[in-house]
Order: C-alpha cells, then structure tokens, then sequence
C-alpha cells in the first residue's frame, strides 16, 4: 500500500512538472526557442502571487486572476523588445540572453525579497484531503493535476481548433511563408511568450501554495520542466503530461527507498529515457 | 606582377610584437612571488584559473558549437577527485591533479554518448542535468563529508611546501601554469588539422560534413579534452579553497555563469576574447563587488547587451576596425609593394 501511495503521489506531483514544462513545450514548438529563464520565471510568478496576497489579503488562486495577465503582459514585451531581436539560425544568442535573464530575474528577487524562503497561505486548501480507497489524497495535488489536465487541453485545443493556433502552427512549419500571408510573426510570437507565461503564473501560484520557495530554485525547475518534455517527447503536449508523471513517480519511489535519493532518481529516470529513446516516448518533431 | 610575387602567411607584425610583450608578461608573472604581496597573488591565481576555464569553455561553446551551461559538473568532480585521491590513495596533491584530469576524461566519454543526443539548446540544459546528478552524487558519499562537505586535511596540505610562503608561491604558479597551459594547448589546437576541421564546423556544419569531417568525432575529442582540462582546473581551485562541499563544488553561477560572461564581453570565438573578458570581469569585479547582487544585475545586462549589440564582443570590436589578430590562426595574402599594415 505505501508503494501504491508514493506511485499515486508521483503522479500527481507529476501535473506540477507538466506544468513548469508546458510553457517551455509551447515556445519551443511555436519559436525553437529554449528559455533557460524559465524556471526564474515560475519563481517570479510565485513572489508576485505572494505580493498580490499579503497587499489585498486575496486567497492565492484568486490572486492568479491578477498574476496570469501581468506574467502575459511581461511575456509580450519581453518577446517583443528583447528575445525576438535574438531569434535566428545562430543558436548562441537566444541561449546567453535567456540565460542573462534569468541571472537579472534571480538577483532581482533576491534584492527585492531578500533569500529568506516564503510561502504562501491557502488557509484550508494546504491541509485538506478525501479518502479515496484506502488512500488519502490531498485536495491541493489533485487539484493541482486536474489544472494540469486542463491547462494542456486547453493549449491542444488552442493550437488545433482556433485561428491563433493556425498561425503558431504556421509560423511554426515555415517563418517566411507565414509572413508572406499575412501574419505577423513578431506579434505571434509575442502572443505565444504571453501564453507560455501565463501558464507559468499557474504553474507558480500552485508551487507557492505547495512549498516554500526562494529566489535561488528557479534553475531546479526549469530542468525538472525540460526533463518531462525531453521524457514526453518535443512538440507532444501531452507526451509533456506523461513526462511529468514519470518524473514525478521516479521522485517519489526514489524517496521511498531514500529520502536523499528523491531528486536524484528523478534525473537517473530521464537518463535512462534519454539512453534507451533518445526521441524521448512520444516525439512529435525533430 | 606575378603569382609568385603573392605572399601566403600566417605571421603579422602585430602577431610577432605581441608574441615578444606576451613572453616579457608571463616572465614578470612568475617572478610575482618576489614583487607582489599575498593578497594581489592570490587574486592573479585567482585570474588564472578563470582565465582557465573560460578559454575552455571558448573553446567549446565558440569553436565546436557545444554550448554547455554544465562545466560546474567538471570542476567539482576535479576538485573532488583532488580531496579523494590525497585522502584515501595518499596521492602527492599534483599526482592527485594529474589523476583528476585522467579521471575526468574517462568519466566524460559516457557522459557525451548519452548528451550528444541532445542537441542545441536542450544539449546546454542537459549538461546542466548532468552537473545536477553529479553534485547530489558526491552529496550522498558521506566520507567525503556528504551534503556538509569536508577540509583537506592539514598533512596534505603540509606536504605541498610546510612553508606558508612556499605553499601560496607553489599554488600561485600551478595557476598560471594551467592558464598558459590551456591557451597554448587551445592555439596549437586550433592551428592543427584537428583545428581547421574545428573551425570549419564552426563557420558551417553541414558544409563541413560534406566534406568528410567527421562532425560527432571532432565534437567528442573536444568535449573530452575540455573536461579533462577543466577537471584539473577544478582540482587547482579547490586547492586553493582548501575546502570543498557540493554547493560550492557544483555552483552553476560560479563556475558556468561567469565564465559564459567572461567569454561573451571578451569575444566568443577568439583566443584573445576570454582573456580581455577576464580582465574586464575581474575589474568590473573589485570595483562593483560591494554592491553584492546589483553586481550580477549589471553583469547580466551588459552580457545581454553586448550579445545583442556586439556579439563578437570587445575583442570583434577591436579586430573590426585595426584586422588585429595577436594569436596568429589564420592565413593573410601579402600583395607585393603593399607593406603588411597590421
């Protein structure tokens, strides 16, 4: 039974790293763009949900209704004022700028919110739990993964049933061609960093109310995001989905055995993917 | 004017001067220990071992197009390799240096096999894994001090020089011996056949390749010799440190962020660009380094700027307008009756 609940509880944990992964996915596929800020950015959101509620005293998800569109808005500019201007066949400037950004967003936080570690206050939510079959699943981790769920057939559905998701798919197969038919790939591209990061807002909302967090673990999630797109497979979003599951069941049955083992086995499960398919489960592009 | 009035070489005047100032420099570094005080020479050993490691990740990331945000993970297994080899196999600390180079190089062939499926982007990230998985590694060896980490004991260091003076002079010269070491092994490098193949990766794979290099090869002969090289610049560091633990062996902001930095200021994909870069970083660093994090702010945004506004950096700025090139690599045609102007 206590091997079923740390299986149960991975998977869970699994929607959270589906979550820091999306955006990363998402980007990726509309920009071949890797931003290795990503994971300062989840923190970021996670200090401005902090903000949004010690100042109004707002219960943190509804404070997403105020982080969500100001990630967006910082996603747009910074898509349109900086990392559009790096985009192009040289892999070096997007990489050193994104990372750039993320040192500026970790030493910033740090100067505004000192290193002290912060949590935020769901009151109730933190502890509740149902009893289902034996096991006690805690009401936040469900949640947590049916936002997940939700969050990745909503960015499905974007892309494949809207006219905005014909665009991404557009300038996506051919930059030039899509240009030449009328969309502006800036603004496309903006419109997906704006996406991208408001998925991030969620993603940081939700590790706010779950754990601690400080200025510096930024790095630490952006890679558990890469590894559950890399487990899934580029370009499938819901390949990202399973990713994250796996990484989170690694985690968990690795600290059943040894707390110390948690994170590490983690990253021993995406080598061992990463040994036997390079590809990843189910890869989508190239 | 015939075909054999042209002249093909490699030399310069400005290669030739800087080659002879060059000698007179490294001649006055190592007489330092008898004009400079403890603390100067501690902050050029310092210099060193950046000077190190940045011309090595120039190396990679500037010349085979493997751009890695994980060399921490080489550092701190070299420095952990020098606290193993001295206390449990009683290796002599050079020997141990030696060793780490030795074992880094054996330990990053799987490590490539398994990342060289990565690429680009995701390549860098996945180094960045790597370093990860090695830091909790060493964190889980509890003789190695485990999560705490752990001092080199006082007889290994006494067996370096029992004279403080002596030891400082010693770990001063293995620095600038390693960064001399590096930079001329990286200019015969490139100035090889292995080199040329390198540098025409560098200007176009795909061209390259179809010219019969062998891409993945040359990649991985690189990727090995840099992480043995860095394993042992990680080993001198950590001699210098005289402690080591898995936060401060396997920090990705000091071992990979400043030296990214340094090579993108000083100009990626020169020999001459992380040496500049060092210099402006550590200038940069004894000036700015009160202000604690404003520093990594500033850095960050003059990393950002200078890669959107010049990324070939100040050494691409300098070369654009004087077609300098103090390390002679590549070849110029002299036109008859015209003096060469460089």
């Amino acid at each position: 039974m206590d091997w079923l609940n740390a299986i149960v509880q991975g998977t869970l944990l699994g929607g959270l790293y589906a979550l820091f992964a999306a955006g990363l996915s998402l980007i990726f596929g509309v920009m071949r763009l890797v931003n290795i800020a990503h994971g300062d950015m989840i923190i970021l959101a996670a200090y401005l949900g902090l903000t949004v509620t010690t100042a109004t005293g707002l219960h943190p998800l509804l404070a997403l209704v105020l982080v969500v569109p100001t990630m967006g808005v910082i996603g747009y500019v910074l898509q349109r004022g900086l990392l559009n201007q790096t985009l192009g066949d040289d892999l070096l400037p997007p990489l050193l700028v994104t990372f750039g950004l993320s040192v500026i967003i970790q030493n910033g936080l740090l100067e505004v919110y000192s290193a002290d570690p912060q949590k935020m206050d769901a009151g109730a939510l933190e502890t509740a739990s149902v009893a289902v079959g034996g096991l006690n699943l805690g009401v936040l981790p469900v949640l947590t993964f049916a936002v997940a769920v939700a969050v990745i057939w909503g960015l499905q559905w974007t892309f494949y049933h809207t006219a905005l998701g014909r665009a991404f798919r557009a300038v996506s197969d051919n930059q030039d061609i899509a240009q030449l038919m009328g969309l502006n790939r800036r603004h496309i591209f903006g419109v997906a960093m704006a996406l991208a990061l408001g998925v991030t807002a969620i993603a940081g909302i939700l590790l706010g109310i779950r754990t601690s967090f400080d200025p510096s673990i930024g790095g630490g999630r952006l890679i558990f995001g890469f590894e559950a797109v890399i487990i899934g497979g580029l370009g499938n979003l819901w390949g990202t989905l399973v990713g994250g599951v796996i990484l989170g069941v690694a985690q968990t049955v690795g600290a059943k055995i040894d707390p110390g083992w948690q994170i590490l086995s983690g990253h021993l499960a995406f080598l061992l993917i990463l040994a036997i398919r390079p590809n990843g489960l189910f890869p989508r592009i190239s | 004017m015939t075909l054999q009035d042209y002249n093909v070489t490699r030399s310069s005047n400005a290669a030739r001067v800087a080659a002879i100032l060059g000698a007179l420099i490294l001649i006055t570094l190592v007489a330092a220990p008898w004009w400079a005080g403890r603390a100067d020479m501690r902050l050029m050993g310092e210099l060193f071992l950046y000077l190190a490691l940045a011309s090595l990740w120039n190396l990679m990331a500037g010349y085979a197009g493997l751009v890695s945000v994980g060399q921490q993970a080489f550092v701190g297994f070299g420095g952990y390799m020098l606290f193993a080899l001295t206390m449990f196999a009683g290796l002599h600390p050079i020997a141990a240096i030696a060793g780490a180079g030795v074992l880094g190089a054996l330990i990053s062939v799987p490590v490539a096999v398994l990342i060289f499926r990565l690429r680009g982007a995701y390549f860098a990230i996945g180094t960045w894994v790597i370093a990860e998985v090695f830091r909790l590694g060493f964190a889980q060896i509890s003789s190695l001090g485990g999560g705490s980490g752990s001092s080199l004991p006082v007889a290994i260091v006494k067996s370096l020089a029992s004279k403080r003076a002596m030891r400082e002079s010693i770990s001063y010269w293995l620095a600038l011996g390693a960064a001399v070491i590096v930079i001329s092994a990286v200019y015969l490098f490139l100035r090889s056949r292995k080199g040329l193949a390198l540098t025409a990766i560098r200007d176009n794979e795909l061209a390259a390749g179809s010219l019969g290099i062998d891409i993945w090869r040359t990649k991985f002969i690189v990727y090995v010799v840099t992480s043995a090289l860095t394993a042992m610049i990680g080993a001198l560091i950590f001699l210098q440190k005289l402690r080591i633990s898995p936060d401060a062996a396997f920090s990705v902001n000091d071992w990979t962020a400043f030296v990214i930095f340094i090579v993108v200021i000083g100009g990626i994909g020169t020999i001459e660009g992380p040496i500049i870069g060092t210099l402006v970083f550590f200038a940069l660093r004894e000036t700015l380094a009160d202000l604690g994090t404003i520093y990594l702010i500033v850095l960050g945004v003059v990393a950002i700027v200078m890669m959107l506004k010049a990324p070939k950096g100040i050494w691409g700025l300098i070369r654009s307008r004087f077609d300098l090139q103090l390390f002679p690599l590549g070849y110029r045609v002299i036109t008859p009756g015209k003096t060469d102007k460089s």
